[in-house]
Parts: structure tokens; sequence; C-alpha cells
């Protein structure tokens, strides 16, 4: 098929994003911004104790208080008591046991937001307080308390590939560690429940998938689907945070038991305790090679913490476990996967869905074994890397472009920044910034790189397609073309994208975007990097199928009514795994390559990145700027956990759950991104372009603690990597 | 919640002994925080940024006196002869932070990890407090500075700004956090030279319930410099064991806990890596004077 990539404003255009001015304005309106004549607050009573039974609620003070209009807890649940992406055991209110400390036990709404946090105050809960799960070694442990009356497994699987017990020249082994990351969009969790005439409920709200908030709410209220109808307001940011039900169902329970439109908005703090977060991991892998380098085997042992609930913790310990060995060619291959369920706060999605873990482990396997053959890191990588009809261990061949070689050459090939002197430096461009803490003391330098790669759109036989609906008209100003999707614009730019997919397939400049909301069919999530393919591929079939019937009427002059057309796109079809988990698990893949520069005061053990280059196989860039940013905020995002994002918890309670103590890298902290996107057209895929948002995040963690071991001699098995671990406490 | 505007310093302590309930408001970076998160709700604000006699500094007869009213931004910009008093200033938060955040609000919150304070410490400074019925009164900085988060300020008093006597020396501060920017202190230190009075000041910050003087640290460097003959002739090499004894001394005044912001380990060899490098720098820098 031939596009016209010429065709102003269309794909292939750094086009200026649809939301980008309004948003840089302040005229956007955020989910957190909704406003309702007569609107009550709603406001949510937590669980302060990690594991407890309930033994009594007396809500009667809270209830008769001023302004209060309703309180409500677990029996007030009309339908069903408990929701979940994947397996509904959480529950909408806790009945009679919970499971985190920050667990929802009871909703308020009131007049105005101060009354409602007043009132939930006024409500005692007796709690017979148990000992919590929260090791997740432990939680194994045949002694350990069960979490849920199954045990502690969310999953286990096993991927079995050649000979495991193959022997092999040489072996390494490491066991690696990562810390629980939060999301931390910039807008919190927040949506305004209006009650409709129908006895049915209208929820704006701020959602990665509209749809599966949907899924799970009707159930819950106990209404049939028709009567409740999700619209979707300004998204601030999501970065899987938002897959899982928040205050989506509260929400519509109080506005159903008021009458009363009711907003919900979460603060900095709850949001903390209000989403689910990156699954902290424990992993061992040993590596066996022959004395060239050729990779033999690798086996690897991986346990994620799940937390309290389902969430995703199937499909990330699933991605984990099927990449562990890496973007390599491995013959022989035993990997086992475990997610469990503690008493911590649950984890599910966050950008990189478990390739995270795992890169950080493996890549760090293939340095420490570079080292013990004497071989350049690079060249190991590029004597092993996966290719164009490669096997991976669950016996999956690579059918698309898999170009793992061209992204570590692209890296070898981009010159290392300059030395700079320490003397006479501006101390905010040493380690340490703006605190003045050294004049060059104790600097080393040190250079790392990563290579990784991550499933593009939902794995293991789900179909997670997306409609799209267009509709081309021509009023006094020429042909205008609408269109409609359930697809979320989290801030990653699809509405842009999806523009430009209309130029380029109908050549009409002016497209109007409608509001998504779910009169129409899913789109899937905004997640697992697969709305421009995904969605983009829907819009593309429905222009398609415009454009046919308007070259039937003899072209866009003779048409004289509206033309309109639904197109569903799904991608090709992927299996479930077997017990030793061989098929064909995933749609496509997308790799990535990074380079870290570091600069470290290893007497303070702090840490100045200087630069980070990042080439990635995007399949082909849409919208070049679109691209860039996305790796750049997803090497951020990288950076963060490698040096200083984690949910510090003790004996399950989160000890940092504000921006006070929970550290996001700075412009201070985040050096300046060298981005080279390797365009390798994806056969099957709309344009052959691929997800762009993930492998950044994947890939930068890894680089980033391979430069700091490069630095300092140490072997920093955890991340994020603190200061004590950098000086040796 | 009443917000009381006063005009002029003589309203603001008028309203004060009025309403010695009310909770002074400067740059309100601290104090917004305590009303957001629900922690504080008092009957009244007063609001101290339209009384200008705060945000003034002067010198007078070696005096230094710095308005509680001066924020962090004014103090970069007006004051760059008191070096450490700007790398402190320039370490706090943000820009909107260092426009809006004042040393006299530092001192009104008294944290351990207020950054001003360290060098308010090593400058030996006053603090001047005044209320309308008893007047003007100064308290040392560590009268003042009673605990944490707790100051010898009475309800009916406001602070006026700190007062010390000018060093002629060098001297720096240094604030270690896990990120380079806008953190909350893991350890501070300010260390200052008084050629004249032949000492060497240390203060620690974020080390302890408060600010910490270093004082056996401070005795034995001086001492060194003074049986070395570095006090009357610059060009004198300190020998680094006494450098390194020095270091020691600072990182033992510690009291560090562990917290979420860091271990107390890593806070004391922070504390003496900190001593070791701004020892060496102003031992550096007397040779070389960039502070005359
Ligand atoms: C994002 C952020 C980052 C920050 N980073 C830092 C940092 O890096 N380092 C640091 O030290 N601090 C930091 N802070 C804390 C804060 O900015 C400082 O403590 C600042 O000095 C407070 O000054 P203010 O004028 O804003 O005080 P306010 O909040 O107005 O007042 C603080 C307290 O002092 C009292 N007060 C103020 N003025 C007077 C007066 N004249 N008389 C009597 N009482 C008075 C108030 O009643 C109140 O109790 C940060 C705060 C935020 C929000």
């Amino acid at each position: 098929m031939s596009i016209d990539i010429r065709r102003k404003g269309g794909v292939g255009e750094s086009v200026r994003r649809v939301d980008g001015i309004p948003k840089v304005k302040g005229d956007f309106e955020y989910a957190s911004d909704l406003r309702r004549d007569g609107m009550l607050y709603g406001a949510t009573l937590r669980s302060p104790h990690p594991h407890a039974r309930i033994a009594s609620i007396d809500a009667a003070a809270a209830a008769a208080a001023p302004g209060v209009q309703a309180v409500l807890t677990h029996a007030d649940v009309p339908g069903k008591k408990t929701f979940g992406l994947d397996v509904q055991d959480q529950p909408v209110l806790a009945v009679d046991v919970v499971r985190y400390a920050g667990e929802p036990v009871a909703i308020v709404a009131a007049e105005d937001p101060e009354v409602a946090r007043a009132a939930l105050k006024k409500i005692t809960v007796n709690y017979e307080v148990h000992t919590p799960v929260t090791d997740m070694e432990r939680a194994l442990e045949p002694s350990s308390p069960s979490v849920h009356p199954q045990g502690n497994i969310v999953r286990t699987l096993q991927v079995i590939h050649g000979d495991p017990n193959a022997p092999a020249d040489v072996w390494v082994e490491g066991r690696y560690e990562t810390g629980m990351q939060d999301q931390a969009p910039l807008g919190p969790e927040a949506g305004l429940a209006v009650p409709a005439a129908d006895g049915g409920v209208d929820l704006f709200i701020a959602t990665q998938w509209l749809h599966a908030d949907h899924e799970q709410l009707a159930p819950c209220l106990g209404l049939p689907p028709e009567k409740v109808r999700l619209h979707l307001s300004g998204v601030g940011g999501a970065f899987g945070a938002r897959e899982d039900v928040s205050m989506q169902i509260h929400a519509c329970l109080l506005a159903l038991r008021t009458g009363r439109p009711v907003k919900m908005s979460y603060g900095r703090q709850e949001s903390f305790y209000g989403h689910v977060h990156r699954h902290p991991s424990r992993v061992w892998m040993r590596h066996g090679a022959r004395r060239d380098g050729t990779l033999v085997s690798v086996q690897a042992r991986l346990l994620v913490d799940g937390g309290a609930y389902t969430s995703t913790s199937p499909a990330v310990i699933g991605n984990a476990t099927t990449f562990a060995a890496g973007p390599y060619e491995v013959p022989n291959a035993r990997l086992s996967g475990t997610a469990v369920f503690t008493n911590n706060p649950p984890c599910g999605a966050m950008r990189g869905f478990g390739a995270v873990q795992a890169c950080f482990a493996y890549e760090a396997q293939m340095d420490k074994l570079a080292a013990a053959l004497g071989l350049d890191p690079i060249e190991l990588r590029l004597k092993n890397a996966l290719k164009t009809g490669s096997v991976l261990p669950t016996g999956q061949p690579i059918v698309g472009a898999a170009p793992v070689r061209e992204c570590l050459e692209g890296l070898r090939g981009l010159p290392l920044p300059a030395d700079e002197p320490a003397l006479d430096r501006d101390p905010m461009l040493l380690p340490g910034g703006a605190g003045n803490v050294g004049h060059g003391e104790t600097l080393k330098r040190g250079v790392g790189v990563a290579v990784g790669y991550k499933n593009l759109a939902y794995s293991e036989g789900f179909d997670d397609s997306s409609e799209a609906w267009v509709r081309v008209s021509v009023d006094g100003h020429g042909p205008v073309a609408e269109v409609k999707t359930a697809a979320v614009d989290v801030g990653q730019g699809i509405d842009t994208i999806v523009t430009q997919i209309v130029r380029t397939e109908l050549g009409i400049d002016r497209v109007l975007i409608r509001p998504p909301d779910t009169t129409i069919g899913s789109a899937g999530s905004s997640s697992a990097s697969r709305q421009t393919m995904m969605t983009g591929g829907a819009v593309q079939l429905a222009c398609q199928a415009v454009r046919a019937e308007i070259d039937a009427q003899g072209g866009m002059q003779q048409v004289r009514r509206p033309i309109e057309a639904s197109r569903v796109f799904h991608h090709r079809p992927t299996g479930k795994l077997d017990a030793n988990g061989q098929g064909d698990p995933h749609v496509s893949f997308a790799f990535g390559a990074a380079r870290a520069v570091v600069e470290v005061d290893t007497g303070l053990g702090l840490v100045r990145v200087v630069q980070i280059a990042v080439t990635q196989d995007v399949g082909r860039a849409l919208n070049p700027q679109s691209v860039t940013g996305q790796i750049e905020g997803g090497s951020a995002q990288g950076l963060g956990l490698a040096l200083m994002e984690e949910v510090a918890l003790v004996d399950g309670q989160v000890k940092n759950a504000s921006f006070t103590d929970y550290l996001l890298p700075t412009i201070l902290d985040m050096p300046p991104v060298v981005c080279v996107l390797v365009e390798e057209p994806e056969p099957g895929l709309p344009y052959g372009a691929k997800g762009v948002g993930e492998p950044s995040t994947v890939v930068v963690p890894a680089a980033v603690v391979a430069a700091l071991r490069h630095a300092t001699g140490r072997e920093l098995p955890r991340a994020p990597v603190r200061p004590d671990d950098l000086v040796g406490l | 919640m009443d917000v009381l505007l006063p005009r002029s310093l003589e309203e603001a302590l008028a309203l004060k002994a009025e309403r010695p309930e009310a909770i002074p408001l400067a740059g309100g970076t601290d104090l917004m925080v305590e009303l957001n998160f629900g922690r504080l709700r008092p009957a009244a604000i007063i609001d101290l940024t339209r009384v200008s006699q705060l945000a003034t500094h002067h010198q007078e007869n070696g005096d230094v006196f710095l308005g509680a009213g001066l924020t962090y931004a004014a103090i970069v910009k007006e004051l760059p002869d008191f070096k450490p008093l700007v790398q402190a200033s320039r370490s706090v938060g943000s820009p909107q932070i260092r426009h809006r955040g004042t040393v006299g609000g530092n001192l009104g919150t008294a944290s351990p990890a207020g950054d001003a304070l360290p060098v308010l410490a090593a400058y030996d400074a006053d603090v001047v407090l005044r209320s309308q019925a008893r007047g003007e009164r100064s308290l040392p900085w560590h009268a003042f500075l009673r605990g944490p988060k707790k100051t010898a300020l009475a309800a009916d008093e406001l602070i006026l700004g700190t007062r010390w006597k000018r060093l002629r020396g060098p001297g720096s501060f240094s604030k270690i956090g896990t990120r380079n920017a806008m953190v909350i202190a893991v350890a501070g230190l300010c260390l200052v030279v008084d050629e004249d009075g032949r000492r060497v000041n240390v203060a620690l910050g974020s080390v302890g319930p408060t600010i910490i003087r270093a004082s056996q640290a401070e005795a034995q460097i001086a001492s060194v410099m003074g049986s070395s003959g570095a006090w009357q002739d610059p060009s004198t090499t300190v020998p680094d064991q006494a450098i390194d004894e020095f270091a020691e001394l600072v990182a033992s005044a510690a009291r560090p806990l562990d917290d979420v912001r860091g271990t107390a380990a890593y806070r004391r060899h922070g504390c003496r890596v900190l001593a070791r490098r701004a020892l060496t720098w102003s031992l550096n820098e007397r040779r070389l004077p960039t502070w005359l």
C-alpha cells in the first residue's frame, strides 16, 4: 500500500499536538476541574491496618453530621461486592477483612470536601488486627498466613526450552531486586458521577480504558450495562495507574444514593493509596555460555509482589517470565516466575509491565558474562542478538522486525559526551547539584548499556480490539471528517495521531475528534504501547471504507449527504502458554537500547547522569516529535527507578505517600536524551508503526545502574540505588 | 478563619497582641502545607507580606541584620558577600519556593532540616523578637531553637530578623539530598572561619533533633591551626591527619536517626565527608582570599 506521506499534517510529520495549546494555557479541563451545580463531594475512609478483621462499623455519628448526605459501607453496595480487571477479588468496600493499609472501608458524600473529610473521622471501625504478610518470599513459606483463602500464589508459570541442563563453559549467577515504583501521574484520580432520570448514572472520568471500567461498574452498581454510561474527562497522565478502578464505583454509588452529582478527587497522598504500583521484584538468574560468548542456557527464577489483590499480576509475571532471557537467541532455558499475594498495597500495571524487572536482571547478567569472558559488553550482546526468524524460549518465532543489532550498533555509533574537567565547574553540574556538596572531589565517570524488549498490545490469547467510526460531510468551509473512538488520550497523543491518519487516508484537513464514551465499542486500554496500532488501525480501516464510498459516488465533489463507516481492528490472534510455557503468546515486539553516562561522587554516593542515549525500534515514526517525547519521558521514568523512586514500605505501611519524600527526578537530575529512531516497518501493523511508549523505560534503569557499576566497581544488585550502596555502607 | 492584613510592623504587633492565637504567615511555604494537609486550622492568620520593614537588611558597626521577611531569592540577589548564606538559600526548594520562602519562616518552623539555620548557627546569630507589650529582645540562635519545631517565640511576639557580628574569613554551606535539587536535606553543614577570633565554626543540620554545633571539632582545628602557625600564615599546611581528625569529630557530633530520607550511618558518613571538604576549601581559600 502506498501512502502519501507528503500530505500536510499527515502521518510521518511532527504535527503539533491538538491538545497542546489548551494544556499550555491552562484551558484544558482535567477531571479534577469538573463541576456541576449542586454537586456533593465524596471522601473515602481507608484502613489504617495492612491486615485486620472488621468487627464492626458504626457510621451513625457521621451520617448525622450536618452537611453529610450519605455514608456507605459494603452493605450498601447493591450488586456484586467485588471488582477487578482479571479476577474480581477486590471489594468495592471492605466486607469483613482488610488486606492492605489504605483499603477503602466506607465512603461519604457531603456538601463540601472538608465536611466530607471531617465525617470520615466520625466513623468508628473496630478492627481485630492480624499479623500482615509483608515479605514476598515469606509469603511462599508454608507457615505463612494466607492473604486469600486459596493461598498466596497469584500465578506461577514455567518456560522450559531446549535442554535446561545443557553444559556450558562459563557460568555467571546473580540476584537482583527492584523496588515498588509509583506512576506519579500529575493528575490524581478524579471523576464526577451524575445520576440520570432513567435510574442510571453518567460518569465523567479520567481513566485509561472506559470499557473495562464499565464492565466492572455495572455489576457492582446492580444496573444493566446500558444504564451506566462513561464519558472521558481530561486525563493528567496515567502510566498504568488508571488501568484499575479507583473511585469510579464509589462516586456512582454515592450519586445513585443521594440523587445528586458527586465528585471525587484524590489529593496526592490519597493517590498513593488509590492506585496500584509497579511490582517490586526479586530475581535470581544464571547464564551459561561458550568461551566465544555464545549463550547456551539461561535459568531464572522471578518473584514479584502482587500485594493484596490480583489486579494485572498474572499478565505482569507472564511478561517478566517470557522475557527473562532477554532479546537474545538462547537455545536452552528454564524460566520460572511467580506472583504472590501479600498485605502490601496492590501492584498492577506500570509502563514496562514486567519487562522492566526482567531487563534489570538479564542485562546485569550480560555484563557479568562479558566480564567473565573478557569480551566487550556490546560485542557479547551483538553475538547473541535476536533477529527476525529467531525462536524465543516460548517457542514463538519472531515474524516481524527485530532490529536488535541495529539498535546496538546505533548506540555504538554515537559519540560519547566529552569529558568535562571538574575543576571550576558550576557545582550545579556536579553530583549533588544545588546542594553544593563538592568541587569535583572523588568524581568517577561510568558508561553502561542495556538492550531489551517488550510486547505490544495484550498477550496470551486476549483480543484487545478497537472500534472507530468516521463520518465525512461537507459544510460551508468544505469537507470535514469526524472521528469517534473510545481511545483515551492520557497525554501520549493518540488524538493527534488519529487526526494525522484521517488526513493521510482521506485528504481532509479538518478533523474533529468526538469525545470518547461508552456508546461506541471498546478501544482497549491506553497501555501496552498499543493505541496507535490498534485505534490507529481501526481509524485507518474506517477511513478506507469511507474513501471507497466517496470514490463510488464519483469523488468528494459529488458527495451530497454524510458518508460514514465503523470498523473494528483486531491484532493477530495469540495463544495461551502450555504447561511448559510453550506457545504463541505475544502479538509483536518493540526493541530498544540505551546507553547511560554517569558521574558519581564516590565520597558521598551522589550521582549526576550526564547523558542518556536511546536507540529504539519504532517500526515507523508517525509523529517523530511525539515519539521523541515518549522516549524522553520513558527515560526519565527509568532514571527515576534507577536512582530514587520507591514507595517505601515498613510492615505494610507506606512511609512516603507524598512528593516531599517520594522523589521524582527534577530537571537537574534528568540529562539531555539523545534519541535515534530505528525505522523498520512492522508487517501487519498500520503504516508499519510499532508502539513506542515503553521500551525506553524497560532499558534505561538497567543502563543507568550498569553505568554506576562501571564507575564504582560495586555490584549494585538493587534499584533504586541508594547513596549508601554507592559508598558501600 | 480571619485573615488579617497589617500594613506596618506596629499594626502587625498590635494585632498579634490582640489575637495571640493568630498565626503569622510570611511566604506560606511551610504554613500552607500544614493547612492543606488539614494539620492546622488556625482561627486567624496574620499575613506579614505587606509589612515592608520585615523585608530589609542592613549593616551597622560590624553587625549584620537580616529581616525575617527576606526571601531566599532576595538573599541570592542582594547579599552575594555572604557566601554560605547564599549557598544555603540557593539550595532551598525550587525557584517558586525561593521567591516566597523567608528566613523568618525557616526560623518559625524550626525544623532541623531548615537550610538557613546551620548558617545562622555558624554565624552565632541572635534572633531578634518584638512584642507590643515588652518591646524587643534578642536570643542566641540556640536559645531560640528549643527543639524540633519548637521555639522560644512568645504568643504575642513576631520575629523581626536575625543579627550577627560580621566575620572575616572564608566559609561554605553544603547540603546532601538524594536528588540534585528540590530536596529536604539528609545532612547539611555550614563551616565559617573567623580570622579575628581565630575560630572555625561548624554547624550541622538534619542530623539531630535540632541544629548542632560541632564544638569539639571546632576546638581541635582552632588549636591545630594555632600550634602550626596557620592563623598567622595562611600558607602553612594543616596536616592531613588533623583534617581527618576534624572530620571524625564533626561526624561524632552528629546525632542522626534512620528515616525514609536516609540512614543514620549515611548521615554520619556524609557529615565526615562534608567536614573534610568544607575545611579543605576554606583552608585553600585562605591562601588565595576571595572573601576580602
Ligand atoms: C516544595 C517545597 C520545598 C521546600 N524546600 C525547602 C528546602 O530545600 N530547604 C528548607 O529549609 N526549607 C524548604 N521548604 C520549607 C520552607 O520553604 C522554608 O522553611 C521557608 O523558609 C519557610 O518560609 P515562609 O516564609 O514560607 O514561612 P511560612 O510558611 O509563612 O511560615 C512558617 C512558620 O514561621 C512562622 N513565621 C513566619 N514569619 C514569622 C515572623 N516574622 N514572626 C513569627 N513567626 C513567623 C509562621 O507562623 C509559621 O509557623 C520547602 C517547602 C516547600 C513547600
